[in-house]
């Protein structure tokens, strides 16, 4: 795969940008604070990994990159004019993206039902806490979907749009890479 | 080249990079279940897990977050983090 010659223009808004390294520096703590409870408290790790289902992670894993895939295949479209069909792969990312969401609900709620809850011990604190801040950074990354797929309906795409088209596409972008070293961390370690 | 033929082209490594993406997280599948079943092996298997996700996150990066037609600065300060984080991950986990 090889690097297309790069230019000074950043994909997306700069603001985009700057609330990405936000998200990366703080997610970055949470996995620090996972990889120490996991050294300092591997058998209440490894014991309560085995209660999670490994293949709700792994379906949870494959939405979001297949929707991230859909996405970036859009913008794409968009930016070459195709952007009357684009809309038909936003709503493809935002049903992998609601997929991700009944699937999350139906573990945690399959946890709460077993007596599992936050209160558990550290390492399901850590479980409902960060997934839980993950999930909604899903539940806003559909709303932005949503916006992107009437933006990608209007016509007349300016490089405006095609900048917005853009920066939504990059959130969603980071809904995803978090959600992959998440899922490395909680379910595979 | 027609618009349609054009974007064909430029979806290609999309699909590539969604593929290649799809089979690493098999690879740290099989790397976090030789983890939690083997001793003597655990700890290539840990490094294995987390560095197959920071791959996965780097090329998510790179393709998808279109870092590959930033600006040096942008595309390697992602780089950057990737590898600090990564690196820290490995250290602490196997320490």
């Amino acid at each position: 795969m090889e690097a297309p010659a790069t230019n000074n223009q950043i994909p997306g808004e700069l603001g985009i940008w700057l609330f990405v390294a936000g998200d990366l520096i703080v997610f970055s703590v949470f996995f620090i604070l996972i990889a120490l409870g996991q050294k300092e408290n591997a058998d209440i790790f490894v014991q309560s990994r085995g209660k999670l289902d490994l293949w709700v992670g792994v379906l949870n894993t494959l939405l979001l990159l297949t929707a991230s895939w859909f996405v970036a295949i859009a913008v794409e479209r968009c930016r070459t004019g195709l952007g009357a069909t684009a809309s038909r792969y936003f709503s493809l990312g935002i049903l992998c993206g609601v997929g991700f969401v009944a699937n999350k609900s139906l573990e945690w709620g399959s946890k709460i039902t077993q007596g599992i809850n936050p209160a558990t011990n550290e390492f399901f604190m850590y479980f409902f806490v960060f997934t839980g801040i993950h999930l909604l950074h899903v539940l806003v990354g559909i709303g932005v979907l949503c916006l992107l797929r009437s933006v990608s309906r209007s016509p007349g795409l300016n490089e405006r749009r095609i900048r917005t088209l853009e920066s939504g596409a990059t959130f969603w972008h980071l809904v995803d890479l978090l959600w992959v070293v998440l899922f490395a961390l909680l379910y595979l370690l | 080249m027609s618009n349609e033929k054009q974007s064909i082209a430029a979806i290609a490594p999309l699909t590539l990079a969604w593929g290649i993406l799809v089979a690493a997280t098999g690879i740290g599948w099989w790397f976090g279940h030789t983890a939690q079943i083997a001793q003597d092996g655990a700890r290539l298997s840990i490094a294995g897990v987390i560095v197959t996700a920071f791959f996965k996150v780097w090329l998510i990066g790179f393709q998808f977050m279109e870092l590959k037609r930033a600006p040096r600065w942008l595309r390697h300060g992602y780089d950057a983090w990737v590898i600090v984080v990564c690196v820290t991950l490995v250290c602490i986990c196997l320490r």
